[in-house]
């Protein structure tokens, strides 16, 4: 087998091992225990050759469906949204995604300047004074948020609503777990975070009050209140935001946020089976030393010219070690390059207007939906994008009919709402067409009844 | 060799102690600790009317390298910090023992300043650190 | 890199009324904004992206490439990171629609592409660390840490032990305390001795019966195998602690031997490291965690199976720590990584590992004359060298480091591990070829001549990059962390 990989011929291999006065590699691993060494081969599949390998990925890739080919109403924290052509490009050079974190700030300025520009576009769609460089998603992005409340305010109570993403719900209670938090859950009503149950479980000992917006069920909270609550006893108020529907929607920061969290994949991510996706993370201004990862600062160097390094270091991880308010290392980054870059080519109009596109689709969707026999949209409150409708069937017999007609179907609900069996949850983009539509509400007109 | 002053007492921290009345002491790191720190970035202050712990952290000094906490020498009520800090943390370097104080503290415990080093004892201390 | 003018924000770029994206028209009946969304709930202000044409994008991030450099550029021997080449293939692969179009919460018989994947690199991964199970899910080496020390720590707690203690050596990754930490465990740090092994009186000395785990990299930080690594497992496991292999250095022993056969319990991989994926800028990584068999009923969950020829997600594991991430990590690291593996086979990835070590050894000797080695025995894929003889005269590291820019090269890391005076950690990697090796090494013999000779040259560098050294004082002193319209 030839290696394209590795460049070593056997004249290297000789003249080096000349260099270093051995005979044989293995005196270069002799410092193994003999008993350990391997002896054999691993047990894996032999190599294969460029073709064979692409024969064998293209053979996996088609036994999935995929959006490609199939028009997806599935939303639910992953968006089958429209990526301008350029940000594969960008994200495609080499420079950009061959290097590693930018630590020599004299030879990586186009990185450090590509973050500053995300952290200010994040600035922007939330209201917020500072934004680091990214989280590994929307879920550890919301972990995060909630640590660093608990080290702020040193209360140890965590406040959140069942409205927010099941699987976010499920990261936060892993991390709370291993600061020893304590995390309480509070009910829903009519497809919103039961305010009075709010009130009741925020008290003098919450670090923090946490939602989602639009939240999970597709509603968008009423942050106005829900940010009365949280401050009242002097807990943080956190909102992990979809950074789309903020094209369209009045900015957490503008309600009074401490710290918004979200992740950033409906701007230039695939949707990729769940990740690679980019969480971001911002903050007020009195937050800006607590924040987690890296962050990036605009500076002089020392003939005056503008450049930018990373900032704030000094808390983190590598210096500060078991004092560090955080562990995070590695980030999104490159996902974050292509968040500006969709950011950039969608523009000021161009957010306002994809955002538009998914309320009204969504809108026609529900509407449709609506006047189907046996199917009902429960909930009353304003939505954005997703909207939750009760079925006369259980949800997974109806996506098993509508995959039939080339639809990914919606979220079933039952899975982690064990209240809302034969409710599910679909989302609407601005990729969906109205054919694409109709055909969905055809679809369920012909599964209403077994 | 880093500035040590006659007057003031001294913790193994690298702290001083200034009396400045009736059980009421100033706080502030040594020029040589503000020396191996570097240029500081941030300084973190206690809150006013926080009880500080004698040997426990009240805050921290940031250089771009490195954070390090500030132990209170003494235990006591912290009456006044120097909020000056909190936009020009330079001052520390430029003036460790006098426009870069950090709290005022109310000793609840008098006695510990028996126990803090004198000027010859933390000169001696931080000749062995060099 | 000869562009040495400062580059425009893309903010200052902007003018109203350009565009590069356009958007289909409305084909749904038109509906007042107002109508859905009270007056509360709608924006007041807009945020102020970007108005850029299509060209001025593509313009301006072509020019900030222009300013960056990665592995395609130039050798970047960065200590610990293992910046081997990113095979293209693997680019491809990922961008197929198959995988890069498909969402999580498909039906699993819509997916059976992708949990096959996901389970043959399990399968793999578990076959190369010698272990009995692997998760996927954490997103980065850290995470990986994290999720690994809360296994451990629901492992105890199921035994009904109180073990609170972690313990790390005085030369680990930053992240490994910080990890613990995070886990909520108290840190213990072991000292190294004077060759740069673990010291195992320490050791002996620090272990008990509030041990939880040790954590240990090996080879370690300093490049050298821990040849008493057996003696080590032993003590910790004697002690009824767990050890745990931070697998950042894996790329040393591909193929050679494997952390479950030297007794480690708990390891954590970088796909981003030993296994080709690119590190993007600093991310996104991907860092699976194997454990073995008494460790697999805490695993994350979902976890993917086999049942026949069906692949699936198994939620109902009531011992499972939960979720440290969204959905089944990020398969798309996971997808290039499978790549390379299936490239690779058994034989590609023990000359992985056995040219990471030959390239490493090679240079160290070449260098040997001209500047300190600490430790001087045999290394693996990495070793240190001290700038102790050039600080003497006058020349840091930072300045060996920030010289080296001047020849396109990115420098190694320095300053870690923090146990040797003026470090540089030098990590070549199996990927670059002698010639390449011979150029660097022949650049840091010149930069040790000039540090006796012409130390201005090396105080003063970079001499020719697009800025020179950066205030760093007064960008944490004053922050300026986004950009405002003046």
């Amino acid at each position: 087998m030839v290696y394209r990989y590795l460049p070593v011929t056997a004249e290297d291999r000789k003249e080096m091992f000349a260099a270093l006065g051995i005979t044989g590699i293995d005196e270069l691993f002799s410092d193994i225990p003999e008993s350990v060494r391997l002896t054999q081969d691993l047990n894996i599949p032999a190599a294969l050759s460029e073709p064979e390998v692409l024969r064998t990925m293209t053979g996996l890739a088609r036994k999935n469906v995929s959006a490609d080919q199939y028009a997806c109403f599935l939303g639910a924290g992953t968006y089958d949204h429209y990526i301008p052509s350029v940000v594969n490009h960008v994200i495609s050079r080499s420079e950009f995604y061959t290097a590693y974190t930018p630590y020599q700030p004299e030879i990586s300025q186009g990185e450090l300047q590509a973050i500053f520009e995300f952290q200010t576009m994040i600035c922007e769609l939330t209201g917020m004074d500072v934004s680091n460089a990214s989280m590994y998603d929307g879920a550890t992005a919301l972990a995060e948020a909630a640590k660093m409340a608990a080290g702020k305010t040193r209360k140890n109570k965590i406040v959140v609503s069942k409205a927010v993403h099941p699987e976010y719900r499920a990261v936060l209670a892993s991390y709370c777990h291993g600061q020893n938090l304590e995390l309480v859950e509070v009910e829903t009503f009519n497809g919103l975070t039961d305010l009075s149950a709010l009130e009741t479980a925020a008290d003098g000992d919450t670090a923090a009050v946490l939602v989602q917006y639009p939240n999970f069920l597709g509603g968008i909270e009423d942050l106005q209140r829900i940010e009365k609550i949280a401050h009242q006893h002097k807990g943080l108020f956190i909102v992990s935001a979809n950074p789309l529907a903020l094209g369209l929607l009045q900015p957490p920061g503008a309600f009074g946020a401490d710290a918004v969290v979200g992740d950033a994949q409906p701007f230039g991510m695939p949707m990729n089976f769940g990740g690679p996706h980019c969480g971001y993370f911002a903050v007020k201004k009195e937050l800006m030393r607590q924040i987690p990862g890296r962050i990036v600062g605009q500076t002089k160097d020392d003939k005056g010219r503008r450049g930018f390094v990373l900032t704030l270091q000094a808390r983190e991880q590598h210096i500060r070690r078991e004092k560090a308010i955080s562990n995070i290392c590695s980030n999104q980054a490159l996902n974050a390059l292509a968040a500006a870059v969709a950011m950039t080519a969608l523009g000021k109009a161009g957010v306002q207007e994809m955002a538009t596109l998914n309320l009204k689709k969504a809108h026609y969707a529900k509407t449709e939906i609506e006047k189907v026999g046996g199917y009902e949209v429960v909930f009353t409150s304003p939505t954005f994008n997703e909207f939750v409708v009760k079925t006369p069937v259980a949800v997974s017999d109806i996506n098993k009919g509508l995959l039939q007609q080339q639809i990914i179907g919606g979220y079933d609900l039952s899975r982690t709402y064990p209240e809302l069996v034969n409710h599910m949850l679909l989302a609407v983009t601005e990729l969906r067409t109205k054919e694409e539509i109709d055909r969905l509400v055809k679809g369920l007109e012909g599964i209403q009844h077994d | 060799m880093s500035n040590v002053l006659p007057n003031l007492k001294y913790s193994k921290e690298h702290e001083w102690i200034e009396v400045i009345g009736d059980n009421k002491v100033r706080i502030g790191i040594t020029d040589y600790a503000q020396h191996s720190l570097g240029d500081i970035v941030f300084v973190e202050l206690p809150g006013v009317g926080d009880l500080a712990e004698a040997d426990e952290s009240m805050g921290t000094v940031e250089s771009v390298k490195a954070v390090s906490d500030v132990y209170s020498p003494v235990s006591g009520e912290v009456l006044e910090v120097n909020e000056a800090l909190e936009d020009d943390p330079e001052i520390v370097n430029n003036d460790p023992y006098g426009e870069g104080w950090m709290a005022i503290i109310a000793l609840s415990d008098p006695s510990q300043l028996d126990g803090l080093l004198t000027a010859e004892q933390y000169e001696a201390l931080i000749q062995e650190e060099e | 890199m000869t562009n040495t003018g400062e580059k425009a924000i893309i903010f200052e770029l902007s003018k109203p009324g350009r565009v590069a994206s356009n958007l289909p028209a409305l084909d749904v009946p038109d509906v007042d904004v107002a109508s859905l969304l009270p007056a509360g709930f709608r924006r007041e202000v807009p945020a102020e992206l970007p108005e850029v044409s299509e060209l001025q994008l593509m313009r301006h991030y072509t020019e900030l490439s222009n300013r960056n450099h990665g592995v395609d550029s130039g050798f970047y021997p960065l200590g610990s990171c293992t910046m081997k080449y990113n095979p293209k293939v693997n680019e491809d692969v990922a961008r197929f629609p198959g995988f890069s179009q498909i969402h999580p919460y498909q039906q699993e018989e819509t997916v059976q592409g992708a949990l096959q994947l996901l389970y043959e690199l399990q399968e793999d991964l578990a076959e190369i660390t010698g272990m009995d199970g692997v998760t996927l899910q954490p997103a980065a080496g850290a995470h990986g840490e994290w999720t690994g020390l809360m296994l451990i720590r629901a492992y105890h707690a199921s035994r009904g032990e109180q073990r609170t203690k972690v313990i790390v050596p005085d030369s680990a990754h930053g992240t490994n305390p910080a990890s613990a930490a995070v886990a909520g465990f108290d840190i213990v740090t072991v000292a190294s001795n004077a060759e740069g092994y673990v010291d195992i009186e320490a050791l002996r000395q620090v272990v008990g019966s509030d041990t939880a785990a040790l954590m240990l990299t090996n080879p370690n930080t300093l490049g050298i195998f821990e040849k008493d690594i057996l003696e080590i497992t032993k003590i910790v496991h004697e002690a009824g602690g767990l050890v745990y292999y931070d697998g950042a250095n894996a790329n040393a022993i591909l193929g050679k031997v494997r952390p479950g056969d030297m007794g480690f319990d708990v390891v954590h991989l970088n796909l981003h490291k030993t296994f080709s994926t690119p590190h993007g800028g600093g991310g996104p990584g991907s860092g699976p965690v194997g454990v073995k068999q008494e460790l697999l009923p805490f695993l994350p969950v979902p976890v993917i199976v086999k049942k026949g020829d069906i692949y699936g997600l198994e939620t109902n594991r009531p011992q499972s720590i939960g979720q440290v991430k969204a959905y089944y990590g990020n398969f798309g690291v996971n997808v290039r990584a499978y790549t390379y593996i299936r490239t690779m086979g058994p034989e590609g990835l023990r000359l992985v590992s056995e040219y990471a070590v030959l390239n490493a050894n090679y240079m160290m000797r070449q260098l040997a004359p001209y500047y300190d080695v600490p430790c001087p025995q045999i290394c693996k894929h990495e070793f240190v060298l001290s700038g102790r003889r050039q600080k003497k005269q006058g020349v840091r590291t930072l300045d060996i480091a920030k010289r080296l820019l001047d020849f396109g090269y990115h420098p190694p890391t320095i300053y870690f591990p923090l146990i040797v005076e003026e470090c540089l950690m030098i990590e070549p990697t199996e990927t670059e070829s002698k010639e390449t090796l011979d150029e660097f090494i022949n650049v840091m013999i010149q930069i040790a001549k000039e540090a006796e000779e012409t130390p201005e040259i090396v105080q003063d560098a970079p001499h020719n990059t697009v800025v020179s050294r950066l205030d760093e004082v007064t960008a944490a002193r004053k922050p300026v962390l986004r950009y405002t319209k003046e």
